[in-house]
């Protein structure tokens, strides 16, 4: 084991949105960046891959996006998410930033869809990628390096030791650990959804029935370091941002397409073959997070979509075949329930439904989109919960500076990102503004941590 | 191997499931015309894959954009499965059908028959010609009917006209009918005019306005501009022998022409076009990333690139040095190139033009019966 030294101004730990924005930005800052992300080349930019579109504050129409979204409409909406648990100093300073955000990415060579390509569906509050995040990092690492910055993959951040003076970080590459010594670090390396043993602490044996939809390195060591250097802990450790996805997905990487789109159709029930939810009380977007935590809380954190042919026609297919047959004692089987349970839960639904969509007699309910599931051959998807990212972080300040519990900045770090999503939406998550976080903060974080090397 | 059948279905298989995976992302929306057509097809026929994969460009946004490309276990490589079914409608389709439809490396084949086609020219020209027929200085008016009499050469360019128009007839006629029944209802003109546009503008080389990955994850505009090159070097080219032949039949002006006469002005500015532009493609085919192309495929690319070069080169170094004993040679291998290339048309490469032209043309008719179903709010 040797220990090599190197030397930057700024240090950039993370691969993802927020790392590359704090990377660019410190760079044009006019320091010497260093950036360093556990994950190899193929697999870079975290979990940004697999993004969308993200949320920004504008007052009038423009080219990337359509309509207006008001401050106020976005305070309300974050408001709506993450409760008391809000930092309304940094709410609005992601709001307001938010605005100025779209040009910022676009001057670095991140492009947007038209706003008025009648592909995109409306949305006056998101702004799209062009190509999606993989488009979006690829454009991002294009300009950090082309400014200078020096990139290295395969390095993974295991330790901070913050000083007065330069702070020095231990990082393992190729099995060997180096030291570098940084004026200045970013953190800005997720969340630990990665971490099987962290999770499971959390959850028990569910965890090892979830599947993680983004990067699988995603650990969130960093994160760990930084509490135990007394740094202070906001969010909640015990919570995820989840979805509900088809029970085949990979175990990491899965992305957007293994979400389940038609879990509202049919009828869900647990492995011993028994209902457990309103299958209609969601049909809106919030139907994916809503199933994603219900079926995290189910024996065996497993859970089962049952449709039959009518039904099936109404929605979306997965991207895996569904488990077919042509009765439901015969779907049970296939399914490893016991058929007579199956056959009785889904006799006893049918026998409930009513005209107009609901059903009268049984508990729980199905409030909407209630049809006797009865038309052979049957269907079914296995269902998990597809953790998107944890809500555990680190607090900052508007200056994006790392606290200690007693308000005070640990000295030289800067975090940017999920790792300090919590201070704005709690565990709550409110659609395409976690990027906006990572763009808002790690530009904010880059430019601070570039002025606090300098000092 | 892109020839025998087993591998027909495993190519239409790997192409519908990594489309399926594009269906459910959609992320990709905003590149080409590909994705905004698969958003409404659920499932995916065989007519479905005919059409979608030439209308792909092939242009690589969507790999380098994916986050389901190699190495991720979904393995999606959109342009790579699109060309290889595209190669197969090449070959499904294309009249007459190659020998038994078995020739495997079609790139080499168009070749032999190009160079097969020189020799076919010139070996009993040099054999059984008297040498100063082929191998004297002509100048003046008719001086390239003294190597070869008009009538041969208006002949054989009859014929090469004749089979060509028959060739890529009959073979857009069958690619059209496989895309499946046209959407009734569609306004005919206005897509047509759409259609018009996006081939003459080459749009989805555009991605969406960025240009496209010709090498790797950075965006350019080089493959899109040489190809123009191309493609207009070779209209140009068309309307010189067009020129010519009215300068000839109806004015009765033989050639050679002067310099700066409309044939050889429009001749040159097309050949030059076709130097670059087959230089430029073909440079960039070896300098990209390989991950999204499809190996096997290289060599009929080239080949018709090559063919297309050594007509430019070929033209100009007879343009060059026609005053000279080696006029006679050149205008042999020149013509013997020309011939090799519209006798292979039905190699399948070239399809690849008119082909696109017919997808395209679907296309602006589908977009058409779109409009007209749910006009756009306003
Ligand atoms: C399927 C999916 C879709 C999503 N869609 C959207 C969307 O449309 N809009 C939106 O706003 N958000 C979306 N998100 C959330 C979004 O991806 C995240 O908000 C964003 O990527 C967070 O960026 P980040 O840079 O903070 O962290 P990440 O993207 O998670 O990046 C963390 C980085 O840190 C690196 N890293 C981890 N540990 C270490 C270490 N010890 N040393 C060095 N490097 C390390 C990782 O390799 C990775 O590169 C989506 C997430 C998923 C999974
Ligand atoms: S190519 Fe990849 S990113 Fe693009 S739409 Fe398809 S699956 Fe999505
Ligand atoms: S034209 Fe380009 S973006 Fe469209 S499918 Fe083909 S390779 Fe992908």
């Amino acid at each position: 084991m040797t220990n090599v030294l190197h030397e930057c101004d700024v240090l950039v730990a993370g691969g993802g949105n927020a790392a590359l924005c704090a990377a660019i930005s410190a760079r044009r800052s006019g320091a010497a960046v260093m950036m360093l992300d556990s994950a190899p080349r193929a697999l870079r930019g975290g979990n940004a891959r697999h993004s969308r579109n993200f949320r920004i504050a504008h007052d009038e129409p423009s080219p990337w996006i359509q309509g207006r979204y008001p401050a106020g409409d976005y305070w309300s909406d974050l408001q709506g998410v993450a409760g008391s648990a809000v930092d309304e100093t940094l709410a609005h300073l992601l709001i307001g930033e938010s605005a100025g955000i779209l040009g910022w990415m676009i001057g670095n060579g991140v492009r947007f869809q038209s706003a008025d390509d009648d592909a995109l569906p409306y949305s006056r509050k998101t702004a799209f990628f062009l190509g999606g995040g993989k488009a979006l990092v690829n454009a991002l690492y294009a300009t950090a390096e082309g400014l200078g910055v020096v990139v290295r993959h395969d390095s993974e951040v295991r330790a901070f030791h913050p000083a007065d003076g330069l702070t020095a970080v231990t990082v393992l590459r190729d099995g060997r650990k180096e030291t570098i010594r940084a004026g200045a670090v970013v953190v800005a390396t997720g969340g630990f959804q990665a971490d099987g043993d962290w999770l499971r602490d959390r959850w028990g044996e569910a965890a090892d029935g979830f599947v993680i939809r983004g990067t699988p390195h995603a650990t969130g060591r960093p994160l760990k370091a930084l509490l135990e250097s007394g740094a202070d802990p906001v969010g909640a450790s015990g919570l995820c941002h989840m979805v509900a996805v088809d029970g085949r997905s990979p175990g990491f990487d899965g992305g957007i397409v293994t979400r389940l789109d038609g879990v509202a159709y049919g009828i869900v029930v647990d492995r011993n073959g028994r209902r457990f939810a309103d299958e209609g009380e969601h049909v809106g977007p919030t139907r994916f997070s809503v199933w994603g935590d219900r079926v995290a809380r189910c024996p065996g954190a497993v859970a089962f979509s049952i449709f039959d042919t009518a039904i099936e026609r109404g929605f979306r297919p997965s991207i895996f075949p569904a488990v077919r047959a042509a009765s439901i004692g015969g779907l049970a089987a296939e399914l490893g329930m016991l058929p007579a349970v199956l056959e009785s839960t889904v006799a006893a639904f049918n026998a409930a439904v009513r005209a107009g969509g609901h059903t009268e007699g049984i508990l729980p309910a199905k409030t909407r989109l209630a049809a006797p599931v009865a038309v052979p051959p049957f269907g079914a998807y296995p269902m998990r919960a597809g953790v998107t990212s944890t809500c555990l972080g680190v607090r900052v300040d508007c200056k994006a500076r790392v606290l200690r519990s007693d308000g005070q900045p640990l000295g030289g770090i800067f975090a940017a990102g999920v790792i300090m999503a919590p201070n704005i939406l709690g565990h709550g998550y409110l659609a395409g503004s976690a990027m906006t976080i990572g763009s808002v903060f790690g530009r904010i974080a880059g430019r601070e941590a570039a002025a606090h090397a300098r000092r | 191997m892109p020839g025998d059948d087993g591998n027909a279905a495993r190519i239409a298989q790997d192409a519908r499931q990594a489309l399926e995976i594009c269906n459910a992302c959609r992320y990709c929306d905003g590149y080409c015309a590909v994705f905004r057509a698969l958003r409404s097809r659920r499932e995916l026929s065989a007519a479905d894959l005919s059409f979608l994969s030439n209308l792909c460009h092939n242009c690589r946004a969507c790999y380098h954009a994916c986050q389901y490309a190699p190495p991720h276990p979904f393995d999606v490589n959109i342009p790579k499965s699109l060309s290889l079914v595209r190669q197969r409608t090449y070959r499904d389709h294309a009249w007459p059908a190659l020998p038994g439809g078995r020739v495997r490396h079609t790139g080499r084949f168009a070749m032999a028959v190009t160079l097969s086609m020189v020799a076919v020219l010139s070996v009993p020209a040099l054999l059984w010609l008297p040498p100063e027929q082929v191998l004297g200085r002509h100048s003046g008016a008719g001086a390239f009917y003294r190597v070869l009499p008009w009538s041969l050469i208006a002949g054989l360019a009859g014929l090469t006209l004749l089979w060509s128009l028959l060739s890529v007839g009959f073979s857009v006629a069958a690619f059209w009918r496989s895309m499946g029944p046209v959407p009734p209802g569609a306004a005919t003109g206005p897509a047509l005019r759409d259609a018009l546009w996006d081939i003459a503008s080459l749009r989805n080389l555009g991605g969406g306005g960025v240009g496209c990955n010709d090498r790797d994850d950075r965006f350019s505009q080089a493959r899109r501009r040489f190809h123009h090159a191309l493609s207009y070097g070779f209209a140009l080219c068309f309307a010189a022998t067009a020129v010519a032949t009215v300068y000839d039949h109806v004015l009765g002006w033989q050639a050679p022409y002067p310099v700066f006469s409309l044939p050889v002005l429009l001749g040159s500015l097309g050949g030059a076009g076709m130097m670059a532009g087959t230089a430029g493609l073909a440079w960039l085919k070896r300098h990209a990333d390989p991950g999204p192309v499809a190996a096997e495929l290289l060599g009929a690319d080239l080949a018709l690139l090559a063919q297309l070069f050594l007509i430019a080169t070929s033209g100009f170094a007879l343009l060059a040095l026609r005053e000279t004993a080696a006029m006679g040679p050149l205008l042999l291998i020149h013509l013997g190139v020309v011939l090799g290339f519209f006798a292979t048309l039905p190699c399948g490469k070239f399809l690849h033009a008119p082909f696109r032209a017919a997808a395209l043309l679907r296309w602006a008719l589908e977009r058409q019966e779109q409009r007209r179903k749910e006009p756009p709010s306003p």
